[in-house]
């Protein structure tokens, strides 16, 4: 029993930082209909900004959580106007293709780069002990600060200004537009959000586990089947479908083969895409 | 005049060099320089380079009264099977290999193996321990190290001699050289009737255990078999001490071997023991070549690490291939592989011969494996050789 319940609560922890990730996913999404395929190379982005800053600079690793935010912002802003911005309102192919560009750029240099071998930053934090199992401080700071991250987006969306005008251009660019919002830099704004919540999963990703120029797919494929639960376009979704995620992988472990949870987490999302194909915890009508 | 002879003597300077470059043996291979199999590759081409410089600076392989020196020619095969297809295929069509040794990994080696038998050309294999590859009716395929159902059999045997009920997990890489060996052991387990509480497989790309180290603990496990490569078991390692899952006794293949083990794990490699194809104080009395200290002085002065069992296994497999082209005395291949159907000699990397029935041609019959586990001796990390008794520099700790 003791042993479901700690498969469980390890599910949500990691969970919660696949909801994190899966945020960033989806927020581009909403606000202007491209799905990012380089999402997978940004997580691997705050991977190695991890790395950068523990061993190159010498700093304390959760440095790397806000200096991965505030570089995320700016990377994507970057990016929105290079690789974005000219094809937002084109067929959605257009934009699957862009952004797949980017992804194949980033994957590249970062291999010329680091190379596809395997990275490890351990970080050390008092672990809690409960019965004989233990729950390891990086797990418990990481999904913390996931769900702390998620509450700030959540802030910044319903009870800004800014957030006022990113929800008037998802909803409706043109009538935010005749209300005099600046839609172009709007847009750019949610791109640079995204960018930096897929961002920073990663570092927090990288606190926990190994990872390679070549671990985003993973990751990407994850967010997708988060996405999926959540609710395309949807960031709270997201965050509960990263949980709800980690709670069914974390009640399927104890009574199969681990290496049949793929096959679950699949298996669920198709499910999804058939039965509530606007995600489990979208409240918009299909 | 004086100018006329100098052409001359530069023309025929030129005209004698093609008859210097014929006496170079190529020999080609491909390493994982990148991927996941880096660690443990990049230590197999240490001890193949090393082997090259050696024996080049002693004259070169001598056979047929000439002398040849030893070309490498190597590629990075990125830990992926397709390059290896590839690379193989390149080496023996464009680079022109007279002779080959493996990639590392059983999982490469097949692939490998399947170009270098179309050409016919010898290959030498080392890092390759999975037996299947040596009975598809192989002809020029030699392996170095002892197979798979040599490296868990041993180490089960130590256990029940410490616990003679012992509640063990086999959580073991779901890859084909891990999967081998955990059915060795999982075969042996259940004759001896062993309390077997977890049997879980991994995909080698995770690098999250904590679910099955929950499931270790809620079995009640005092002992854990298992671990793939390096990135897997190193990470697996980690995993078990942050989650302190109270294990008497854990037994990881290969991973533990490399000394970067220790360097990146610091504590959470303590305790850990590993089956060892060799480590550098075996006592092997060899017919040729370096004894183990030696080598392990000359590799640990070049590198600036201690050898592993990886890099010993790739001298190994350029001294045994230099070995059996000076008994042929002649490079024709099919002299050569004569000579290693022939071969039952001891080297540094202790006991060599290969079986030369049709239907395991190539496998390792000769070479025995040892049990190595990390130990604290004054807070610092030191493999020490556990099992068998008659190779034992230390009791093990349980």
């Amino acid at each position: 029993m003791f042993g479901i319940l700690a498969s469980v609560i390890d599910g949500i922890l990691v969970g919660a930082v696949y909801g994190l990730a899966a945020m960033g996913l989806t927020l581009i999404w909403g606000v202007m209909n491209v799905i990012n395929l380089a999402h997978g190379a940004i997580i691997v982005i705050g991977m190695f900004l991890l790395y950068v800053i523990v061993y190159s600079l010498g700093l304390h690793p959760y440095v790397a959580v806000p200096a991965m935010i505030v570089f995320g912002f700016v990377f994507g802003i970057v990016l929105y106007w290079i690789a974005v911005h000219r094809v937002i309102g084109q067929p959605e192919l257009m934009s699957l293709l862009s952004t797949f560009a980017v992804n194949m750029v980033l994957i590249g240099l970062g291999t010329a780069w680091w190379s596809t071998s395997p990275y490890n930053v351990p970080v050390s934090m008092p672990s809690v002990s409960w019965q004989s199992y233990t729950f390891t401080g990086t797990h418990i700071a990481a999904a913390i600060m996931a769900v702390v991250i998620a509450g700030l987006l959540y802030l910044l969306l319903y009870h800004t200004r800014i957030g006022k005008a990113v929800r008037a251009v998802a909803n409706n660019r043109e009538a935010a537009e005749l209300t005099g919002i600046p839609t172009t830099q709007v847009l750019a704004m949610a791109f640079g959000l995204g960018v930096a919540l897929a961002g920073v999963s990663g570092t927090l990703i990288a606190t926990l586990f190994p990872f390679t120029v070549l671990s985003g797919e993973a990751y990407q494929l994850k967010s997708f089947v988060v996405t999926v639960l959540g609710g395309l376009g949807n960031p709270a979704g997201a965050l509960l479908g990263g949980v709800a995620l980690g709670l069914i992988e974390g009640m399927a472990t104890p009574f199969m083969p681990v290496n049949w949870i793929p096959v679950i987490e699949f298996g669920l999302f198709i499910l999804c895409l058939i039965a509530f194909p606007r995600g489990i915890f979208s409240f918009t009508k299909a | 005049m004086r100018k006329a002879l100098y052409l001359l003597a530069a023309t025929l300077l030129f005209a004698a060099a093609p008859a210097f470059a014929q006496d170079t043996i190529t020999i080609g291979f491909t390493a994982s320089q990148t991927g996941k199999l880096n660690n443990d590759s990049t230590s197999q081409m240490r001890g193949i380079e090393m082997w090259k410089d050696d024996v080049n600076a002693r004259g070169g392989i001598k056979a047929g009264g000439k002398s040849y020196k030893v070309k490498l020619v190597s590629y990075d095969d990125e830990s992926a099977n397709n390059r290896v297809q590839q690379l193989y295929t390149r080496l023996i069509t464009q680079d022109n290999a007279q002779f080959l040794i493996s990639p590392y990994s059983s999982g490469l080696t097949a692939t490998a193996a399947i170009v270098s038998e179309q050409y016919g050309k010898v290959m030498i294999t080392t890092g390759a321990a999975l037996q299947k590859t040596y009975k598809l009716g192989n002809k020029h395929l030699f392996q170095v190290y002892t197979g798979t159902g040599g490296y868990l059999v041993g180490t089960l045997q130590a256990l029940l001699e410490k616990n003679k009920h012992p509640r063990v997990a086999f959580v073991f890489e779901d890859d084909p050289f891990s999967k081998a060996v955990a059915n060795s052991v999982r075969n042996e387990a259940k004759k001896r009737g062993v309390d077997v509480v977890v049997d879980e497989a991994y995909a080698s790309s995770t690098t999250d255990f904590s679910p099955i180290i929950n499931k270790v603990i809620a079995g009640k496990a005092t002992a854990l078999l298992g671990g793939g490569h390096y990135a897997d078991g190193a990470t697996l390692a980690r995993q078990l001490h942050e989650q302190k899952a109270n294990l008497k006794w854990v037994t990881l293949l290969v991973a533990p071997d490399s000394p970067h083990f220790a360097q990146q794990l610091g504590d959470a490699a303590d305790g850990i023991s590993t089956p060892s194809q060799w480590e550098p104080q075996a006592a092997f009395k060899p017919d040729f070549g370096p004894t183990p200290a030696a080598f392990a002085k000359e590799f640990t002065a070049k590198f600036k690490i201690a050898p592993g069992y990886h890099a010993a296994g790739g001298y190994a497999a350029g001294i045994i291939l230099q070995h059996a082209i000076e008994t042929a005395n002649s490079i024709d291949p099919n002299k050569v592989t004569a000579a290693l159907n022939k071969m039952d000699v001891t080297t540094f990397f202790g006991h060599t011969k290969f079986a030369t029935d049709a239907k395991d041609h190539g496998l390792q019959i000769g070479h025995q494996m040892v049990l190595a586990q990390w130990q604290k001796k004054g807070g610092k990390l030191v493999k020490e050789i556990v099992w068998p008794d008659a190779a034992k520099t230390a009791n093990i700790i349980y």
